[in-house]
């Protein structure tokens, strides 16, 4: 069986390959790029873009413990839609994903539901407790791509420079949530003006940026290869910037609501517009995409976070933290970064492919001859709204509903099987 | 901003409460001239204190909080207006684990409510409460948020007082300047005045400890200072907040006792004031801590007035909401 993928424009950042090509997809592998290429089945990609299917490497897909919110099956769903081939999912479950059974239990679900690749990646400390390090060997062995708490940080720097130092030794990249919780008492947004005019308890820029600059100097020590996840601060990629600078092994992603929002979207008490970390202000917003410019920011993550309406529709204190992402991200890097210019195409599609993928060394977020036929097929130029309801994920909290946004899928294969098709 | 003419007739239109932030120099003036009305209706020497205003309507205090002042004071407004009340004192706590805040409202509301007066701890419940809900929604305290009618039955107070010193009954807020001092960070009440007294044209000056005290209030166009000599140099309104003896174990203060040193409103802080500057508090007072016995019972002191017009106050704010008549606005010099 062969499909063929004609008429479009092929982006594959991995090989700087930005041209009018057919793709030519032979079971679950890419035979070859070419032109004029037959196949049993065509796929029209006229006016679309062909690239290597997307790459998230930071979803919450609530199993097992929250399949209320999210199972692997829907949240696969959500990310096939959304373009995504691979994702990486937190292991803030009930219970969290701290040893290897629960590691092979994900494994196992996602043979069974999934209609993408999901990519465990396992908690640092066991039961995401701050005090003891989880068996990263054994994690590693059954197919963990990563350990991290994300959800909180881990309060003891000692724990913390134990945890790098170790998973290091394992071959384990370590996801930092970074957070100094010490400083946030009862915070529900981000603290400024609009914190100040609505009565809400601040949680100031500094408690990201303290646990930034805590997690380079102990990757400094250590030497070891640490990442941070969903960067929201002038602030922190300015601290980023600084150690890489330094040759620290440091990188970084940050997640479309924040080049996109500010805390303005507060001010109604949106209980949508409340994630951790919080909104920040317009200096913040411009940072972010001035790193996603330089390199700074080195890819872009959903931080995916279902929850129920029932649990988002309540007094903002009391609303759980996160949003929903997978299936509004691709429309938002077109729609805010790519139209007004402030990145071409190509280094958008880099930023959620070949960027991640690199990361976490995932085999995936490239279009290789013989490699994982993963591919998304997508119109950059179709409007669509953003419309809660319709969304294949479980959960419908976005602050994005009934915006217009541009660059929409028509097409997610990953291995070479159709994981999503616009009806 | 238009100087309103004697005898201009203004309509209202909101259906809520919800806050300063969101009302125009108009709307304030329209419930600050209705008040009056309804404060005769208290002081009427017959000693029959009531109208028909809201008869056969239906107000529900309810009350996530405790709260003795405020619910009293809406329960008798509601009264004097001739309104069925009924009052709902809810442990927050409890609350949280079971029904939604939107769900209990839809309860209430099958019941035929014309008017919900809620007090909450959680910012913004009032207003996500007056989105969804067709009842008339009254906040009465959200969180560190907005207290509303606080606020108003303050600048009806200044108003009052100032009229009647200056012998002008035009007399307005305009270039008073007014000092608040205590707790801001987390007082609805500070926040409130904040947006009353400087739409009404008064000069606001917040003044407590450096962690009391968001900068960002520089921003809405109020100084800022932790001096409190300067806050109250010159001030023609000193308005005390409570301070919540609690705070000193959220490392937000060392003691009570160096509180007292540094922003006690006492004789002798009081040297650096006008002689005849009003004292004013929200209730209840802590004696002795953030004011002094001897000055909370002055001569200044405006307390009890402020509570004899918070009544009129709410009575005008309900009339308003639910009857929409043309007030003929005839406010205050600008």
């Amino acid at each position: 069986m062969s499909v063929v993928i004609k008429n479009g424009h092929v982006i594959d950042p991995a090989s700087n390959t930005s041209a009018p090509l057919d793709v030519l997809i032979i079971g679950d592998r890419i035979a070859r790029l070419g032109t004029d290429l037959r196949g049993s089945e065509e796929i029209d990609a006229t006016g679309c873009i062909v690239c290597p299917g997307l790459v998230d490497i930071h979803v919450h897909f609530r199993e097992p413990g929250f399949e209320s919110k999210e199972t692997i099956a829907t949240g696969s769903q959500a990310a096939a839609r959304g373009g995504f081939t691979s994702v990486v999912t937190m292991p803030n479950t009930e219970p969290p994903i701290d040893n290897g059974g629960m590691v092979e239990f994900v494994n196992r679900r996602a043979r069974e539901t999934a209609c993408i690749k999901v990519w465990p990646a396992a908690a640092a400390t066991k039961g995401r407790a701050g005090a003891e390090m989880t068996e990263m060997a054994e994690l590693k062995a059954v197919g963990a791509v990563a350990v991290t708490d994300d959800g909180s940080d881990i309060a003891s720097s000692w724990v913390l420079r134990r945890c790098l130092e170790y998973a290091d030794m394992c071959g384990l990249t370590y996801l930092g949530h970074c957070e100094d919780a010490s400083l946030v008492q009862g915070g529900a947004m981000n603290a400024g003006l609009n914190s100040t005019k609505l009565g809400l308890s601040g949680m100031p820029k500094a408690m990201e940026e303290i646990a930034v600059a805590r997690l380079v100097r102990l990757a400094k020590l250590t030497g070891a290869k640490v990442h941070v996840c969903h960067v929201s601060s002038a602030g922190s990629v300015e601290i980023v910037r600084w150690a890489k600078a330094r040759g620290i092994r440091v990188t970084c992603e940050t997640a479309p609501h924040y080049f996109t929002l500010t805390d303005d979207a507060v001010t109604t008490f949106d209980t949508n517009a409340k994630m951790n970390p919080p909104l920040r202000e317009a200096e913040d917003v411009a940072a972010i995409k001035e790193g996603l410019q330089d390199g700074a920011i080195d890819c872009i993550a959903t931080d995916h976070a279902p929850h129920t309406p029932t649990e988002k529709d309540v007094e903002f204190d009391y609303a759980p933290f996160g949003i929903v992402g997978l299936e509004t991200s691709l429309g938002l890097v077109v729609t805010e970064l790519v139209e007004p210019g402030l990145l071409t195409m190509e280094q958008a599609i880099r930023l959620m492919t070949w960027a991640p993928a690199q990361i976490l060394d995932l085999p995936a977020g490239k279009l290789a001859q013989d490699g994982p036929a993963d591919v998304t097929v997508f119109d950059p130029h179709a409007e669509w709204t953003v419309a809660p309801e319709a969304f294949l994920s479980r959960s419908r909290n976005t602050p994005f509903a009934g915006r217009v946004l541009r660059g929409r899928v028509k097409a997610t294969l990953c291995d070479g099987r159709f994981a999503y098709r616009e009806a | 901003m238009a100087t309103v003419s004697e005898g201009e007739q203004r309509v209202w239109t909101r259906k809520d409460l919800i806050g300063l932030e969101d009302l125009s120099r108009d709307e304030l003036d329209m419930i600050l001239d209705t008040a009056p009305q309804f404060l005769a209706v208290s002081e009427r020497e017959s000693g029959i204190k009531k109208v028909p205003v809201l008869q056969g309507r239906l107000v529900v205090n309810w009350f996530y909080e405790p709260s003795t002042r405020t619910r009293t004071s809406f329960e008798l407004a509601a009264k004097r207006l001739s309104a069925d009340t009924l009052t709902m004192n809810v442990a927050a706590s409890s609350a949280k684990k079971g029904e939604t805040l939107h769900d209990t409202l839809y309860n209430i509301e099958a019941m035929y409510t014309d008017i919900v007066v809620i007090r909450h701890s959680a910012a913004g419940a009032a207003g996500i409460l007056a989105r969804r809900h067709p009842s008339h929604i009254i906040n009465a305290g959200d969180g560190a948020h907005e207290h509303p009618t606080q606020a108003l039955l303050d600048a009806f107070t200044i108003r009052q007082h100032v009229r009647r010193t200056r012998g002008d009954a035009r007399a307005g807020l305009n270039g008073l300047r007014v000092a608040i001092i205590g707790d801001i960070a987390h007082s609805r009440v500070a926040r409130s005045n904040v947006w009353g007294l400087t739409k009404l044209g008064a000069r606001v000056v917040l003044c407590g400890p450096r962690t009391l005290l968001p900068g960002a209030f520089t921003k809405l166009g109020v100084d800022v200072t932790s001096d409190l000599r300067e806050a109250i140099d010159g001030a023609d309104v000193i308005y005390v907040l409570r301070i919540q003896l609690e705070r000193q174990s959220k490392c937000l203060f060392p003691s009570i006792r160096e509180y007292i040193r540094l922003f006690r409103i006492d004789k002798e802080s009081l040297k650096a004031a006008k002689p005849d500057a009003l004292i004013m508090h929200p209730g209840p007072i802590n004696r002795d801590v953030e004011v002094s016995s001897e000055v909370a019972d002055g001569p200044r002191n405006v307390i009890l007035e402020q509570v004899t017009n918070g009544v009129a106050v709410r009575m005008a704010v309900m009339h308003l909401l639910v009857n929409k008549p043309r007030v003929a606005v005839q406010g205050a010099e600008q």
